[in-house]
């Protein structure tokens, strides 16, 4: 199934060297192995543009090797690694210590997101043109907002240079103030420090007045609420080049699952309300979201035990991900594949500069290969990333990926990571 | 007694409980009056004072009420910052569930750190105040308060002027006075507003004079500055001209109406001196009743009927 390449039904894809040969009926390829992968799904490898593998710097939460083993599992091929790591990447010489590190040690395709600024202060720019020169595919200031409009639009300009995106984390923080969870009947029940949607709607709005100045490609991370969407859609509708991602997180849980301090519920932006929640599937679904993007965010036993607003912000994702847009979206027939296809392999490759995967010939063999059927259930076990602070804890989900190629290498065989 | 093993926030109780823990304590400040203020009934009970911020009259409040039940009574005072040195307050919990205590009281800056511990212990946890979610004692020695100054909680009209957003003592008596039939009314600058009063039970009201005439009870709040990321009113000279009580303001009020805070007071600013040293200031009361009522709670948690009658 690939909507890029043209192709849906029962197939035979042929492998051949790391690429693909051929995608046809009943290819006969003498000596060839054979697997079967009948009431199976493929699709092209799966691409998420939105993670933290926070090596260097906090090899203790999550590597290189271990992230990249944890997006096999979930069924991606590829990732785009965010910057905020120690030290942070905002040079070349750490864009390419990532991507060196991930051809020792990791298993599936790595490309690093650069900062925009220098130590993702916010002040002044980063060397982008050498990041670039080096192999960074977009740049964020991901974690915190880049407060000043003037910095932006100096961003922007700079990024159009080298055909670039921003991805921009949009939280004002002046308004943000502190806040743990989303600011409302839970902030108010449970005595906790709120953000409101508006800190993350006024920078949404003022983003993309820049990206229309400026020419600059915007792409929105993380959005969380109903008004972000409405603004993108009416930016979309005049022709501004916007594109947005939403979570897994933010399309299936809501600030109502928060009853107890669980942290693993802590996240920013916060969980919203159940309205925003269901914007979100819609705009997943009418194709104001772009992308499914997880976020993925390890942190360790520890550090997430601690008191609700003293705990670090995030969730992990790579691995379930994929089970959650099965459970909820496509076995409830709300999304076809072909949906899953645009959502999590050919806009998030497009959105963030990543190469162009297909099932046709001549395309390297990045191949994702979904059960529909099998069970999932998310128990500390279930994980190969280093951290288990998942929000998604306890779920029982359907569906996972059986089977993975990397250029044409095995990395997962029967859900289970062989390399 | 009462069907929750805890008191962490006023869910924990119904109004048949709140009821039992106000008559329990009724008949448990007796023993506050005896020239010997001490019964046997909690005799062989370990209760720990865990206070992560500081605090004088809640935490003495409640080592007073431990030792006249004859509980032995711990003081355990520590640093709120599990990022700085020090260990995180899940292992302070191992630890003093290793020590084997019956009920632990805890303070803590951060809310739900009540609810943390009681996962990780096997005693009974008393909120005595988490950031700025809910300190439940406080709201049952204000209904005691009441109750004893207007001989009844139903239909109260009870106004709860000043920094409500930050305060857990409001987090906490909104829906207490909610659950036994009174009317809880928030008064103050929209900057100091929760995000939801609905949520919480409460009609919300910005201006004081216009609310005084129709209420039973003004409870002033203190402005918790150092809680606020911006200055929420232009000056106190100002917040004392909008929301200050004060002698003419109390002559508004109905003459039956009493004046409560919960301490500490900042004189001049939400409340002038002259109030709160009136005889319609019942301040100090509520301060004796704090003990009373821990005691009650205290007592009833852990079924201190096994050694004997409360008093």
């Amino acid at each position: 199934m690939d909507p890029a390449a043209g192709v849906d039904g029962v197939l035979d894809v042929l492998v051949e060297d790391g690429v693909i040969a051929g995608v046809g009926e009943d290819l006969e390829v003498p000596g060839a192995e054979v697997v079967d992968c009948a009431e199976k799904v493929l699709l092209p490898g799966l691409a998420d543009i939105h993670v933290h593998l926070r090596e260097p710097g906090q090899e203790y939460k999550e590597t290189i090797a271990s992230g990249t083993r944890a997006a096999a599992h979930g069924g991606f091929t590829a990732v785009a690694c965010m910057p905020n790591t120690s030290p942070v990447c905002d040079r070349g010489s750490t864009v390419r210590f990532v991507i060196e590190r991930a051809e020792e040690t990791g298993v599936v395709r790595v490309y690093p997101i650069g900062a925009v600024t220098a130590g993702q202060a916010g002040e002044q720019l980063a060397e982008i043109g050498d990041m670039v020169a080096e192999g960074a595919v977009a740049f964020s200031d991901d974690g915190h907002g880049i407060q000043s409009a003037g910095m932006t639009r100096v961003a922007m300009d700079y990024l159009k240079r080298f055909d670039v995106p921003l991805i921009a984390h949009c939280e004002d923080e002046s308004l943000a103030a502190g806040g743990v969870v989303n600011e409302g009947a839970v902030s108010t029940r449970m005595g906790l420090p709120g953000i409101p949607a508006e800190a993350e709607e006024t920078m949404v709005a003022r983003d993309i007045a820049l990206a229309e100045l400026t020419g600059c490609r915007l792409h929105l991370a993380h959005l969380s609420t109903a008004d972000s969407l409405e603004l993108v859609r009416r930016a979309k509708a005049r022709g501004v080049a916007v594109t947005c991602e939403v979570t897994p997180h933010h399309l299936f849980l809501d600030e109502d699952s928060l009853v107890t301090y669980d942290t693993n519920l802590k996240m920013n932006p916060p969980l919203r309300t159940p309205a925003d929640r269901e914007a979100m599937v819609e705009g997943l679904l009418d194709g104001t979201v772009d992308c499914v993007a997880t976020d993925h965010a390890p942190h360790a036993v520890h550090e997430k035990e601690l008191e609700f607003e003293l705990a670090p912000n995030g969730t992990t994702g790579l691995e379930t991900a994929l089970s959650l847009v099965n459970t909820h979206l496509v076995a409830t027939g709300k999304l076809d594949w072909v949906g899953v296809c645009r959502v999590m392999c050919h806009n998030p490759r497009a959105v963030a500069n990543l190469p162009e995967m297909r099932l046709e010939a001549g395309f390297p063999a990045d191949i994702t290969v979904v059960d529909p059927e099998a069970r999932v259930d998310v128990t500390p076990g279930w994980f190969v990333s280093r951290s288990r602070n998942s929000a998604f804890s306890g779920a029982s989900l359907l569906g996972r990926a059986s089977d993975v190629l990397v250029g044409g290498s095995w990395v997962v065989r029967k859900g289970k990571v062989v390399v | 007694m009462l069907s929750n093993r805890h008191i962490m926030t006023m869910d924990d109780l119904i109004a048949d409980e709140v009821t039992l823990i106000l008559d329990t304590a009724e008949s448990l400040a007796e023993v506050n009056q005896r020239r010997i203020k001490k019964v046997p009934t909690l005799r062989g009970r370990t209760i720990v004072n865990l206070f992560f911020e500081p605090s004088t009259r809640t935490r003495t409040s409640f080592e007073i009420a431990a030792k006249r039940l004859s509980a032995d009574g711990i003081n355990f005072t520590a640093s709120a910052s599990a990022t700085a040195k020090g260990e995180t307050l899940r292992d302070t919990a191992r630890t003093l569930a290793a020590m084997s205590c019956d009920l632990v009281v805890v303070r803590h800056k951060y809310a739900g750190a009540p609810q943390m511990l009681a996962e990780v212990m096997d005693c009974s946890v008393i909120n005595g105040g988490d950031g700025i979610h809910q300190h439940p004692t406080q709201a049952l020695l204000d209904l005691y308060t009441m109750r004893q100054s207007l001989g009844r909680l139903e239909g109260l009209r009870v106004g709860i002027v000043g920094d409500v957003c930050h305060s857990r003592v409001a987090g906490s008596l909104v829906p207490a006075l909610r659950m036994m039939g009174a009317t809880p009314v928030i008064i103050g600058p929209p900057t100091l507003m929760p995000a939801r009063p609905d949520v919480l039970g409460a009609e919300v009201c910005y201006d004081l004079d216009e609310a005084l005439p129709t209420l039973d009870v003004a409870y002033l709040l203190r402005v918790q500055f150092e809680r606020a990321a911006r200055m929420p009113f232009p000056s106190n000279r100002e917040y004392a001209m909008l929301y200050g009580m004060n002698a003419d303001r109390l002559a508004a009020m109905p003459s039956h109406a009493i004046v409560m805070h919960p301490g500490p007071m900042n004189r001049g600013v939400e409340i002038s001196a002259d109030v709160a040293d009136s005889p319609r200031s019942v301040i100090l009361g509520q301060v004796e009743s704090g003990v009373a009522v821990r005691m009650a709670a205290m007592y009833l948690l852990l079924g201190g009927a096994e050694s004997g009658a409360a008093a």
